[in-house]
């Protein structure tokens, strides 16, 4: 394929002797949305982890634009930068107002003017309904916000490929909905993104392409999510998708 | 009522002296505090290593100054360097080196603190915006260990200031070293002059540690 961004080929993790995740192989197209789910500890933090480089791997590559990730090697900032990544947590830097969290990357490593990202930032945040909130502190907003601020943040770096990592795990459920809408708007506009989530009817909507991991591995994998939430092919993950039924 | 022996502090020189006394206190605190903030920063970096050398060898400083009493330090470096190696240090250099080496232990400590209680995640996302090291740590990381940092040192140099009252011992003539001069001298006229000139040693202090406490009460709710 011409277009594909991002490759992992037999990718092998280990931590203390343990196999955290192996064989992992799957390319990323770009516009494509790719959800990962599985029970918990079965690896999709790590694997979105690995991609940015914040792990280390034992085996097998990935690569970005035909680059090799690296955790560690020089060229690993200039790959960041096309790979943005929103965590679990709220992970505003709490000593910067929200404008500052948002334009603090775009300046200091795009080496980009001042007026013209502050200009790009506030038209992200109204985007996002903040921008009244530019402001702030990041104390002063409720979770869901500052899962929003944290989207803007890695957007006006114009990734290539965004990985969300259980963006809303540690939110309250009321919060969740205005998070998953800014993302699912961010389908709509063609991005690539690779999302870690719980959420299995959010899951359902906005993906391209399922892959369920389970123990390190990719279990199924799925180019029709409809027909993977509905009747799943393996047995581990039809019990999977039991679980979330009350 | 009998006389608060206040009227000894504007006799002659008196008050004076008592200034110059405190100038002296101040000097060695802020040499040694400004001392211990510099080394304490790389102390408190290199704590926080995986070097499993480094670390043994910072604890047990760091236990050494915790255990040591001040005065028993100032005694070894004044006196006992005299008879063992011959040094015939200046008294307010003594002073200066122990002050410093309490002061660095402690500031290393309070370093080593603040910079692990910077939750992890503030490293990784920074890194995820494609920021290098240097740029995590100089936006990212130490305004962050300053801010939790400044309330913990203002309280370690308000303690160091007071401390300097035991630099008299070595024979420096500080603040209440001359508040003990002015008393010793006017016994027979004012006897009562102790309580009066400890009075206002007690005020020196006081106006020279209470702004600091301030600032760092300000500054804690400034960042809180």
């Amino acid at each position: 394929m011409g277009n594909t961004l991002l490759t992992v080929k037999n990718l092998h993790k280990e931590f203390d002797g343990k196999t955290i995740l192996k064989s992992i192989d799957f390319e990323v197209i770009k516009g494509e949305v790719i959800v990962i789910i599985g029970p918990s500890g079965c690896g999709k933090s790590t694997l979105l982890r690995c991609l940015n480089g914040l792990e280390d791997i034992q085996g097998g590559e990935i690569l970005i634009d035909d680059r090799k990730v690296i955790s560690g090697s020089k060229d690993i900032t200039a790959i960041r930068q096309k790979i943005g990544m929103v965590f679990q947590s709220y992970d505003l830097f709490p000593h910067k107002t929200i404008l500052e969290n948002i334009i603090l990357a775009p300046m200091k490593v795009l080496k980009r003017k001042r007026s013209e990202v502050e200009a790009e930032a506030t038209e992200l945040l109204s985007r996002v309904g903040l921008a009244d909130r530019k402001n702030d502190y990041p104390r002063q907003l409720s979770g869901g916000q500052k899962q929003r601020i944290a989207i803007v943040r890695s957007l006006i770096m114009h990734p290539e490929v965004l990985l969300l990592d259980e963006i809303t795990a540690a939110l309250d459920p009321e919060m969740v909905h205005e998070v998953l809408q800014v993302v699912l708007d961010l389908a709509k506009t063609g991005s690539t993104m690779l999302i870690v989530t719980h959420e299995m009817s959010f899951a359902k909507a906005i993906a391209d392409r399922v892959l369920f991991l389970e123990n390190g591995e990719i279990a199924e994998e799925s180019s029709n999510p409809k027909e993977f939430f509905e009747a799943p092919k393996t047995e581990r993950a039809k019990q999977f998708l039991k679980s979330f039924e009350y | 009522m009998q006389s608060l022996g206040l009227d000894v502090i504007f006799k002659g020189k008196n008050f004076i002296r008592l200034l110059t006394g405190l100038w002296v206190a101040v000097r060695i605190s802020l040499i040694s505090v400004s001392i211990s903030i510099a080394l304490g920063l790389i102390v408190g970096v290199l704590m926080t290593s995986e070097n499993k050398v480094l670390k043994t060898i910072f604890r047990i400083y760091l236990e050494i100054v915790r255990i040591m009493p001040q005065m028993v330090l100032l005694f070894i470096v004044y006196f006992g360097t005299t008879r063992v190696f011959g040094w015939n240090l200046d008294a307010e250099l003594s002073a200066i080196i122990v002050f410093s080496f309490w002061g660095t232990a402690e500031m290393g400590d309070l370093v080593r603190g603040a910079l692990i209680s910077i939750p992890k995640i503030q490293y990784e996302s920074a890194m995820a915006l494609g920021m290098n090291k240097v740029q995590v740590y100089y936006h990212i990381i130490l305004p962050q260990t300053v801010r939790r940092l400044i309330p913990l040192s203002i309280n370690l140099i308000t303690r160091m200031i007071k401390t300097t009252s035991l630099v008299m011992m070595i024979g420096i003539v500080e603040v209440l070293k001359v508040a003990q001069q002015i008393i010793e001298a006017n016994r027979k006229a004012s006897p009562n002059a102790a309580f009066g000139v400890f009075a206002v040693v007690f005020l020196m202090y006081f106006l020279i540690c209470w702004p600091i406490g301030k600032l760092s009460v300000y500054l804690e709710k400034r960042w809180s």
